[in-house]
Order: C-alpha cells, then sequence, then structure tokens
C-alpha cells in the first residue's frame, strides 16, 4: 500500500511539528499549511487521501474553510479544536467533518481515528458483515449474532445500529442519527435516542455500562467502533 | 446602615422628604408660637436641616436650607407674613442662619463621601488578598508542573548517558505533569466561565448511568488506587439538565475524594430519583474532613490546612458554582460513626420514564 498523504492545516508551528513527527513514524507522508488560504490552495494542487484541519485560523475561520473544502473535496476531514464549545464541533460535523480531536489529544487517538476514518474513505461500498470481537453484524442478511447465536433485534434498534455500523469509526451527531433513524421530525427528541442506544448496548455489548463497540462522544453523539483501541 | 437606607431614595422623592419635613416641623412650631421664641424656632429647623443632610444628598439638603431660612422669616420674623426683616439683629440672625444651615449639610456630605472611599478601599483590598492567595496556589500549582517539564527535557536533551529506564522514567513525569496542568487549566477556564456570570444551563436529556460511568472511566484512566463502585438501578429516569456541567461537578467531587484518601479506600457512588429532584451521593472511607473546616471546602481557593495534595481550592467550589447554575444543591458532611466524606447533590430536573418504552 502506497503511503498516504495528510495535509496538516495548523497556524501553531508546535503542533504541526508534533503532528509531523507522529504521523511520519505511523508511515504517512505530510503537507503542512499555517492559514485556511495556503491549506485550500495546497489541497487543490494536490489533494491529500485525508485532511486535519484546526478550527482556530488566523485568517479565516475553520468552519468556513471547512464548507469552501467540502465543495469538491470528498475525502476525510479530521478536526482540531481546542477544548470549547460543543456546539463547535456539532457544527464541524455536521457540515461535513469525518471525526474530531480536541487539544490536547492522545496520539493513540489521532492514529486510531486518521486509520478508520481512510478504512472507511478506501471501503466506499463497505462491508457487507462486519465482525466485531464476538459480535457478527451481516448488512445483507440483516442478522446479527453474538458468539454464534442469533441476536432479536427491533425494527427500530437494527436501523440505528446499521447506521452506525455503516459509518464505523466517525462521530455520528445526535441530530444525524435522530434524522437517519427516525426522521426529520425527531430531531429534537434526543430522549428516543437515549432509549435505544441504552437497549442496543444491553444487547450486544459485554457491559452495557462500559460501552466498547457504542461510545459516547459526550454532548456530541455517539461512535461505533470495530477494533477498540 | 440607615445611610445606605436612604441612598437609595431618589433624588424627587428626597426632595419631597425634604418639604414635608420641614414644613411639618415649621406648622407645629408655629401652632406653638405662643410659647416658643422665634429664635428657638430657628435652632429647631437647624436641627431638622442636620437631619435631613445626615441622610440625603447634597442638593436637596441645600434645598432644604434654603427653604427653612424661608419659611422661618416669612413666618416666624416681626414682621410675620412679610419676608421683610424688622431689626438689623434679625438680618444678622437671618444670614447666620442660612451660614450654619449650609455648613452642615456641606459638611455632613463630605463626611459620608469619606465614609464611601473607605468602604471602597476596603474592598478593594479585599479583592487584592483573594487575587494574591490566587497568585500564590497559582504560581505553585502550574509552575510545579512545568518545572517538572523543563527539568525532564533538559535531561532528556543535555544527558546523553541517561539509561533507558531513567529515560523512560523522565517521559512518565512529563506525560503526569501535563495532564496536571491541563486540569488546573479546565478549572481555571470554568472559574472564568462562573465568574462572567454568562452561564446558562444547556438542557438535554441526560442518561445518568451512562454519565456516572462516563467520568468514573476517566478517572480511572489514571490508574487510581482506589476502589470505585457504582450503584444506579437501571431503571432511573432520563432527567433534562446540562450534561456537561453534572459531569464536570461529578468528576470534581469523585477526583477531589481519589486524592484526599488513602489507596485502600472505597469510593461509592449512588443516584435516586425523588420526585423530579435527581440526588447522587458520593461517600469515600477515608477520614473525611475536619469539622471546623467543612463549611469553608467550598469557598473560592480554599485548601485545607496542612493539606498535602495539591490543588488551587477551585475544584469544590467549581462543585458549588455549577451545581448552584443548575438549580441544585450540595451537601458535603461527615459519615457518622464510620467516618470519611459523604456529597450529597441535589438537582430539580425533568424526568422521563420512556426508558420502558417497548418498540415500534
Amino acid at each position: 500500500m502506497s503511503k498516504a498523504e495528510i495535509l496538516i492545516i495548523d497556524d501553531e508551528a508546535q503542533i504541526r511539528k508534533l503532528l509531523e513527527i507522529t504521523l511520519e513514524s505511523s508511515g504517512y507522508t505530510v503537507r503542512q499549511a499555517s492559514t485556511g488560504k495556503e491549506g485550500i490552495l495546497m489541497a487543490a494542487n494536490h489533494p491529500p487521501e485525508l485532511i486535519i484541519l484546526d478550527l482556530g485560523l488566523p485568517d479565516e475561520s475553520g468552519h468556513t474553510i471547512l464548507q469552501k473544502l467540502r465543495e469538491w473535496y470528498t475525502n476525510p476531514i479530521i478536526i482540531l479544536s481546542v477544548q470549547s464549545d460543543e456546539t463547535d464541533i456539532i457544527r464541524a460535523l455536521d457540515n461535513g467533518a469525518n471525526d474530531y480531536l480536541l487539544k490536547p489529544f492522545r496520539t493513540g487517538e489521532l492514529q486510531a481515528r486518521i486509520r478508520s476514518s481512510l478504512r472507511n474513505s478506501f471501503n466506499e461500498d463497505g462491508n457487507q458483515v462486519i465482525n466485531c470481537g464476538d459480535l457478527e453484524i451481516n448488512l445483507v442478511a440483516r442478522t446479527v449474532k453474538k458468539s454464534s447465536e442469533n441476536i432479536r433485534l427491533t425494527a427500530t434498534e437494527y436501523t440505528l445500529l446499521s447506521v452506525l455500523v455503516k459509518n464505523e469509526g466517525k462521530v455520528l451527531t445526535h441530530y444525524f442519527l435522530l434524522r437517519e433513524v427516525w426522521g426529520p421530525g425527531y430531531i429534537n427528541q434526543s430522549q428516543y435516542l437515549r432509549v435505544f442506544i441504552a437497549q442496543l448496548r444491553k444487547k450486544l455489548e459485554k457491559d452495557p455500562n462500559r460501552p466498547e463497540i457504542i461510545i459516547t462522544e459526550s454532548g456530541v453523539g455517539y461512535r461505533f467502533v470495530i477494533n477498540p483501541v | 446602615m440607615k445611610e445606605l437606607l436612604f441612598n437609595k431614595i431618589s433624588k424627587p422623592l428626597q426632595y419631597l422628604f425634604s418639604i414635608l419635613l420641614i414644613c411639618l416641623v415649621a406648622g407645629i412650631c408655629f401652632i406653638l408660637s405662643d410659647f416658643l421664641n422665634y429664635q428657638v424656632v430657628a435652632f429647631v429647623l437647624l436641627v431638622t436641616v442636620s437631619i435631613i443632610a445626615v441622610s440625603f444628598d447634597i442638593l436637596p439638603v441645600l434645598f432644604a436650607a434654603l427653604l427653612s431660612a424661608l419659611i422661618w422669616d416669612y413666618f416666624f420674623i416681626p414682621p410675620h407674613f412679610t419676608l421683610q426683616v424688622g431689626t438689623t439683629e434679625d438680618s444678622l440672625l437671618l444670614m447666620m442662619y442660612f451660614v450654619v444651615a449650609l455648613v452642615s449639610g456641606v459638611l455632613t456630605y463630605k463626611i459620608r463621601r469619606i465614609e464611601k472611599i473607605a468602604l471602597q478601599k476596603e474592598e478593594k483590598a479585599n479583592t487584592i488578598k483573594l487575587y494574591n492567595t490566587l497568585l500564590n496556589s497559582l504560581s505553585h500549582e502550574l509552575r510545579t508542573p512545568i518545572s517538572t517539564i523543563i527539568g525532564a527535557t533538559d535531561n532528556l536533551l543535555l544527558n546523553k548517558s541517561i539509561s533507558a529506564p531513567n529515560k523512560q522514567e523522565l517521559t512518565i513525569e512529563i506525560s503526569k505533569a501535563a495532564f496536571r496542568l491541563n486540569r488546573q487549566v479546565d478549572n481555571l477556564l470554568n472559574m472564568s466561565r462562573l465568574n462572567s456570570g454568562f452561564i446558562e444551563p444547556k438542557k438535554d436529556w441526560c442518561d445518568i448511568n451512562e454519565l456516572v460511568y462516563d467520568v468514573v472511566r476517566r478517572i480511572e484512566e489514571n490508574k487510581i488506587e482506589q476502589a470505585i463502585s457504582i450503584n444506579i438501578s437501571p431503571e432511573l429516569p432520563f432527567f433534562k439538565l446540562d450534561k456537561g456541567m453534572l459531569e464536570q461537578v461529578l468528576y470534581n467531587v469523585i477526583n477531589n475524594a481519589v486524592l484526599h484518601t488513602e489507596a485502600h479506600c472505597k469510593i461509592d457512588i449512588a443516584a435516586v430519583c425523588h420526585v423530579d429532584v435527581l440526588q447522587i451521593i458520593i461517600e469515600d472511607n477515608g477520614k473525611g474532613f475536619p469539622n471546623a473546616e467543612l463549611e469553608h471546602v467550598f469557598d473560592k481557593f480554599y485548601r485545607l490546612n496542612n493539606s498535602k495534595a495539591g490543588g488551587t481550592g477551585l475544584g469544590l467550589s467549581i462543585v458549588k458554582g455549577f451545581t448552584e447554575a443548575l438549580g441544585g444543591i450540595v451537601i458535603l458532611e461527615n459519615i457518622p460513626r464510620m467516618g470519611g466524606a459523604r456529597f450529597t447533590i441535589e438537582i430539580p430536573a425533568a424526568t422521563s420514564y420512556l426508558k420502558n418504552l417497548k418498540n415500534e
């Protein structure tokens, strides 16, 4: 497999240095831009496999850059942001970011997010049978097995699970999940989502209270993880 | 106290009170004018103006002085019911009356202003004291991890002969220091959020089980030695409240218990619903708090005497601030007989039993 190219758009030289060392040692090719304008230009000249975008850029807000990129750029974009308002993150995710990481972030976490974003984008059609520990989810036959035993899911539970699975590794906002599973009329009924997430965990997780497959992204949404870190 | 009370009375009302009081006193004096010498009346009116001066602003006082002088002249100085003054003595008296009324008015006003300035100075001194406490605890709490990072990196950069295990150990220390710094910065940011006064809870349905387990998982990531147990019914309803703020409250209380109890101690967390009130109880079996200091632990920058564990003294004051911003209360007590501390957090919130909803 050729080296995937990653473009970092961040105004902080220290963060760029850190990312460069981390990513190059994981075998990626790294390019860097210190402003939004420069980043867009570099992405347009030679589209990278993945972009890491800082939300707090000096020239233009990261949100604007994200929107401009998403007009034509289809590969994954991971947002970096200093711990701030959740609404900021939700906005970025709803505007097409694939994932986000808060500064300060853990290196292992960053690598896992990059891997899963790249995996998703290389594998557009998606695997139809997903194995995850002792769990087997078959999206064609619409069956879920745990330790080879069939697990009965209700229609809504299955729809929710399939949306999560198809976006494996990606943070899905409450808004996105409610719209996809229940429809646009339900986007404010977050309690539905919590009920069904709790039910899915009860059926799928080893310990529903310490979930390893359906992870909560506090205040933002949920993430389905196949290979827990 | 009385002055403060009167200061709140609006200007027009002060004029009105001045007029009424002077007319009332003058009226009584007029009724008694058969028994009172008009020179005595001057003294009575002067006293009235002085009383007004104690409480009111300078302009209403001057107005009262002028008004009382005119009334005295018109009704009391012979010839009556004219502003004419009969004798030179009376003219002199009237002039002196006016001067004395003015001077007493101006003097009392000045005294009150000096008092006000003194009060402001005292407040400022208190603020500076608080600020210094903050700076002291901050510089300690921030500089300790910073020193660790600088020292350890210096070692790694300059000391070529450093052994591999030492290298590993220094790196771990850098990592620990960075996390400690991050924690303190979080606390400071939260504190300034509280101080700004613009803190509005963002309410959404919240699964308390999920939240508590999540907080405990984050705390356990720090490789703690205490055992944390959680006792919450899966049937607990959802509560509509600000999840981020409640998370912060629980994190700080549990983390405080971790920092201030011995390694073998236990920390128990329970949550129940009492008619639209969420009650969370966090108990430990450590030594508890010294009784004399119980009421101060939520104060800003308060650290227990002889506290060896670090801290800016912000953690628990944020607990109190956020709990109150959520409309709730937090109570701290030592557990009778057993020892150990018990934090009880109660937050009123709408509940939803949708959890029992079986499927569409």
